[in-house]
């Protein structure tokens, strides 16, 4: 037997000499987490289990170091104009306390980031905006923006993400027992909005945003104060069952909220209109870079399209397993699957030719095995909606 | 009776084995070790070879896997599977704490000796404490 999948990088490797690590690194050695290498950083892929943690966010709430995401700020008149001009997403109408998902796109349309963007205000009144990049992609989209930069000279770019820290907090309790924690109770935010706010005096940026279908929070603190924070929260959260949780469960649990990753239902040769992320690019009235490509795309229709699949049997499929007709004919591939915890049957997303959209069933060869899989709407996983 | 781990012989590649005689005939039952179980962690899905199947040393004889990721199994001894253990698939769980009773996937009628590169517990052992 050996451990070996797409993604699994060697377990507990001592941290290579061009790791970086993230605030909480010691917290994480400290409680015997398992520490991997993800897009330079050193991460915890799980402490106790994923499927424990998995369920901790469902039931409870987990939280997530995601310190490795890129945090750039972006200052200055027309700062909105220069994201708008970026992003797929109308970024110019933002009111403070916005946060919106979209992408950014090169001019053919193909996906080079999803983000998240964010119109904050500070409590001098002070207004930024802050846009949330995968950690893989940051050094790439950094690049990207610099000649674009150029043409819009009031506008300033500063990377945050070595000086602060990022901390999830999702699931049905995350928003009761954060309550306490801040000076303004989060629970007045909307889904999608953020504000900032104080614990004990030090600014955190907290927003009602996550990946993993849950409710629940992200908060951005300085680097210094990461760990008392985090701790802050699992103290907060103990009696009701907060758990930390690695990068494992955040897969799985996005997976089953139908969420698209960064390299798997995304890269530069999909456009987000065929990765069925419309809902996140703004096509009328605006320019940005890459609107014509979209545009042609709904004008002419999706070659191909992201769909969901619930294989039948107990043996998941896995991301590069083709995906054929079930005459046999090969249309697509698998670009995440697992087992679904939440669920316990296979799930798995494929993009596939549009053609076959609709059909009523699939095949699945997983390592030279074919299997029958059915289509099924996205997510796999809803949030049961609170009695309120 | 339980078997004890303290008296196989492991794999580098973490199965166990465990010799028997019967009749004039050697027999070997394969498992997968604890520690193997306790790396791997949320099993969800094993794949059985047939009865009949005649196996390499090295040769691999199906896959376990876990939330994360897919592990190949590799016979440690040549020989012919007599018996697989068809309840286990389908009770995964029950592996974390009984890797080697409940925990056995095959039994081979052997046709050769066994390896050389096999490891006693003490071994073996050492070889778990310097991956982990």
């Amino acid at each position: 037997m050996t451990t070996s999948s797409t993604n699994d990088p060697v377990e507990n490797p001592s941290t290579p000499a061009d790791c970086l690590q993230t605030p909480l690194d010691a917290w994480h050695r400290e409680a015997g987490a398992k520490m991997v290498p993800f897009a330079g950083y050193s991460m915890p892929i799980q402490y106790e289990g994923i499927v424990a943690e998995h369920q901790a966010c469902r039931n409870s709430a987990a939280l997530f170091d995601v310190s490795h995401m890129g945090r750039l700020r972006f200052d200055g008149d027309h700062a909105a104009e220069f994201l708008d001009h970026m992003l797929t997403r109308r970024v110019t109408d933002m009111v403070p306390g916005q946060v919106r998902y979209g992408m950014v796109c090169n001019a053919e349309g193909g996906v080079l980031d999803d983000v998240l963007v964010s119109f904050l205000q500070t409590p001098s009144e002070r207004r930024f905006h802050l846009l949330v990049v995968n950690a893989s992609n940051r050094e790439k989209i950094l690049k990207w923006f610099e000649p674009h930069l150029a043409d819009f000279p009031t506008v300033t770019m500063s990377d945050r993400t070595e000086l602060t820290a990022m901390i999830a907090v999702q699931g049905p309790m995350a928003i009761e027992v954060c309550k306490k924690l801040f000076t303004i109770d989060p629970s007045r935010l909307k889904n999608y909005s953020a504000f900032i706010t104080d614990q004990f005096a030090k600014p955190v940026i907290v927003s009602r945003t996550g990946y993993t279908g849950e409710d629940g929070l992200e908060l951005i603190v300085r680097a210094e104060e990461a760990q008392r924070v985090w701790e802050n929260v699992l103290l907060a959260g103990r009696e009701a069952g907060f758990k930390p949780a690695g990068l494992g469960a955040r897969d799985t649990l996005r997976m089953e909220a139908g969420m698209p990753l960064y390299g798997h239902e995304l890269d530069e040769t999909i456009d987000p209109i065929t990765a069925g992320l419309k809902f996140g690019c703004n096509l009328k009235d605006r320019h940005f870079i890459g609107d014509q490509a979209l545009q042609a795309v709904v004008d002419q229709g999706r070659t191909r399209c992201r769909i969901g699949l619930l294989p039948t049997g107990k043996r998941p499929a896995r991301e590069g397993c083709a995906v054929l007709t079930a005459d046999g004919e090969t249309i697509g591939k698998v670009t995440s699957g697992g087992p679904s915890p939440t669920l316990g049957v296979p799930i798995a997303m494929a993009t596939i030719d549009a053609k076959h959209a609709k059909d009523a069933s699939f095949q699945i060869d997983i390592r030279g095995k074919t299997t029958e899989a059915l289509p099924t709407k996205l997510p796999f996983y809803k949030r049961p909606v609170a009695a309120s | 009776m339980a078997r004890d781990p303290s008296t196989l012989r492991y794999a580098e590649t973490h199965e166990w084995v465990d010799v028997q005689e019967e009749g004039g005939d050697k027999f070997a039952t394969i498992g997968i070790s604890a520690f193997a179980v306790e790396q791997l962690n949320d099993l969800v899905y094993m794949d059985l070879p047939e009865v009949g199947r005649e196996l390499e040393i090295g040769e691999e004889f199906g896959e376990v896997e876990s939330v994360k990721a897919v592990s190949p199994l590799y016979s440690p001894v040549a020989g012919e599977v007599v018996a697989v253990h068809s309840d286990l698939p389908d009770n995964l769980d029950n592996l974390n704490d009984d890797a080697f009773d409940f925990g056995w996937i095959l039994k081979v009628k052997l046709s050769a000796d066994l390896p050389d590169s096999l490891m006693d517990f003490a071994a073996y052992q050492k070889q778990c404490s310097e991956a982990g």
